[in-house]
């Protein structure tokens, strides 16, 4: 192994529109789509990956967007940057816990290299754009030569590195819904070093109803097999009078619900341990976002 | 052999009674006595992270007799942080010109460069690269020590080189 | 494999190659082109000592295909002087003693080039996270965000 040269040997493709990418994906075997690069290529050198026909689909400028359809529902592109996104003036306004999640990544050059779509299709269990995406409700667009059709966020990853998509998919669009007024979020990561990969994360999102939360969404990464939506642990949450016993009761369990293993990043010890703090500090931030007091 | 003796000295402006045994060192003695901003490095008199004033002048506490320095007077660099204005601005540049990495090497350097100082120590480099030759650093490359004596040489309105 | 005739525009000057689809761009500045400056750290987009600009934006040189370079705009560490005289941050690296064994100091005043233009005004705590992909194994980086700070205060003072 060695990450010096790219030791696997494929043919470059880099076709101009999406309906070339989509025939080269239903027509080819063994296709990898090249965006950013920054997990294809580092899988190519350090983890085996290999592919017959590396597709580089910058050339589509078509799927280079961030924008409001004219319902307030805000698309991002296959091919928006992670630094773009990162000082999207809506995405600071609408989605803070996204644009905390974008900030925290990596480090800048590999923001200015790599996609959402890209983090999404990684499909880490720690994935750091996906963890905010679920307390958002994201709806993801795939499409092939067959045509388009949705998933939510939350049905997307399957297993580490697995998603729903079929062989000669793409996904080319990530949907956020309008936020509802009142509503607030949070995003926290805990790493050993600030350029790392998350230990843990948590995200949350609430909508207020007066002393109560009428909407609660909470999602982690690094605990489970895929990014994590904590259904039973976000009931809790919704349709009672918010106190900090309260919030101290859903982040117990949100501890007590998850069944992480160690890695080479930390135990399932830590994760159960901190999974009850970050919980605890992001229902508090998210509930404080949306306008209520504790 | 532990015939400890009574030796009695002012250590950072207290005056102190130690039971020492006759070969002990000044290092030895001060780190047996919580002095343990004094360093132990190499204990032979190469490193220099040991360094203390003694009666005003910078010595190598590990190759100094302790009994030998009955009746003197012994600063370290923590005692001179907090009774000396000038090793504070030595400290503060330290700390300002990001000279310190692992800080081992540190008091042993503040103190030589407090020698160098009050010895009439001007803002010149090389002087100042001779004045901190006997105390090693291993992280730093030494640039940012002597920027930082320099600087403090420049403010004292020491002669600039 | 596939071969790929390609141009680069590096540090304003043309570039007319063939290269090989799994070539890296970081391996073709280097070995074919001769701009040794930037350097091979981790090959994982990890360290930064392969960080290059293409246009404004630091981008790691280790992870893209030559290939996929095709067209770019890319200045590598040897494009920041004017000749003999060196970019702010680069003087300012020296002024502040910022420099030990040297082996970070390209990808590191190239992110910072970088910093200084997408922020003219930064703050340290804005610096020190900037840096954060670009790792150094000797200084402990205090001088070099100094450095990056005083660059801006000069670059300011220039206008």
């Amino acid at each position: 192994m060695t990450t010096r040269i790219l030791a696997t040997e494929f043919d470059y493709l880099k076709p101009a529109t999406l309906e070339e990418a989509l025939k080269i994906l239903a027509e080819k075997e063994n296709v990898r789509i090249l965006a950013g690069g920054t997990d294809v290529i580092v899988k190519m050198k350090v983890a085996g990956m290999t592919c017959d026909y590396l597709m580089d689909i910058k050339g589509i400028d078509a799927l280079d967007y961030a924008k409001l359809d004219d319902k307030g529902v805000f698309h991002i592109g296959a091919l928006a940057k992670l630094s773009h996104l990162e000082k999207d003036p809506v995405i600071a306004e609408r989605y803070p816990a996204l644009k905390e999640a974008f900030h925290l990544m990596a480090s800048i050059s590999v923001r200015n290299m790599a996609t959402m779509a890209g983090n999404f299709c990684n499909a880490s269990p720690v994935a750091d754009s996906v963890v905010p995406s679920i307390c958002y409700n994201a709806v993801l667009t795939l499409a092939s030569v067959r045509g388009e059709r949705t998933v939510p966020v939350e049905k997307f990853f399957l297993a580490p590195g697995v998603t729903v998509m079929e062989k000669d998919e793409m996904l080319v669009d990530i949907a956020l819904p309008q936020p509802e007024a009142n509503s607030g979020d949070a995003f926290i990561k805990k790493t050993r070093v600030r350029p790392d990969i998350a230990k843990i994360s948590v995200g949350a999102r609430v909508i207020r109803d007066g002393e109560k939360a009428c909407f609660c969404r909470i999602a982690m990464g690094a605990i489970a097999a895929t990014p994590a939506y904590l259904e039973e642990t976000s009931a809790l949450f919704v349709g009672k009078k918010v106190t900090p016993e309260l919030i101290a009761e859903v982040a117990a369990h949100a501890s007590a619900s998850i069944r992480p293993i160690d890695d080479n990043r930390t135990t399932a010890e830590y994760r159960v341990a901190i999974a009850e703090v970050l919980t605890k500090d992001a229902l508090t931030e998210a509930w404080r976002n949306a306008g209520g007091e504790l | 052999m532990s015939n400890l003796l009574p030796l009695t000295l002012k250590v950072n402006g207290e005056e102190k009674t130690f039971l020492a045994s006759p070969h002990a060192s000044l290092l030895r003695v001060l780190r047996d006595n919580y002095y343990w901003d004094v360093k132990c490095g190499c204990e032979e008199g190469d490193c220099g992270t040991c360094t203390v004033l003694l009666d005003g002048k910078a010595v190598k506490s590990c190759i100094t007799l302790a009994h030998n320095c009955a009746g003197h007077e012994v600063w370290t660099d923590k005692g001179l942080g907090y009774n000396d204005e000038i090793t504070r601005m030595i400290q503060d540049a330290f700390v300002e010109c990001g000279s310190i990495q692992c800080g081992f090497c540190t008091p042993g350097m503040i103190v030589a460069a407090k020698h160098y100082i009050d010895h009439g120590g001007i803002a010149d480099r090389k002087e100042i690269r001779k004045a901190i030759s006997g105390n090693l650093c291993r992280c730093t490359g030494y640039n940012k020590i002597v920027d930082a004596i320099y600087k403090v040489a420049v403010e004292l309105g020491r002669e600039v080189r | 494999m596939s071969k790929h005739d390609i141009t680069l525009n590096v540090n304003g000057k043309k570039y007319e190659l063939t290269v090989e689809s799994n070539e890296l761009l970081l391996n073709v500045l280097r070995e074919r082109l001769y701009l040794t400056g930037s350097k091979y750290g981790c090959g994982i987009a990890e360290c930064g000592a392969c960080t290059i600009l293409k246009d404004d934006e630091s981008y790691f040189a280790c992870m893209v295909p030559a290939v996929a370079a095709d067209g770019w705009n890319i200045t590598t560490v040897e494009g920041l002087a004017d000749g003999d005289k060196l970019n702010p941050v680069q003087q300012a690296f020296i002024d502040n003693s910022a420099i030990q064994c040297g082996f970070c100091v390209p990808g590191m005043v190239v992110t910072s080039t970088a910093l200084l233009r997408e922020n003219p005004d930064p703050d340290e705590d804005f610096v020190k996270d900037y840096l954060r992909g670009n790792f150094c194994r000797c200084t402990g980086y205090v001088a070099m965000v100094k450095s990056v700070l005083d660059a801006a205060g000069k670059m300011k003072e220039a206008k």
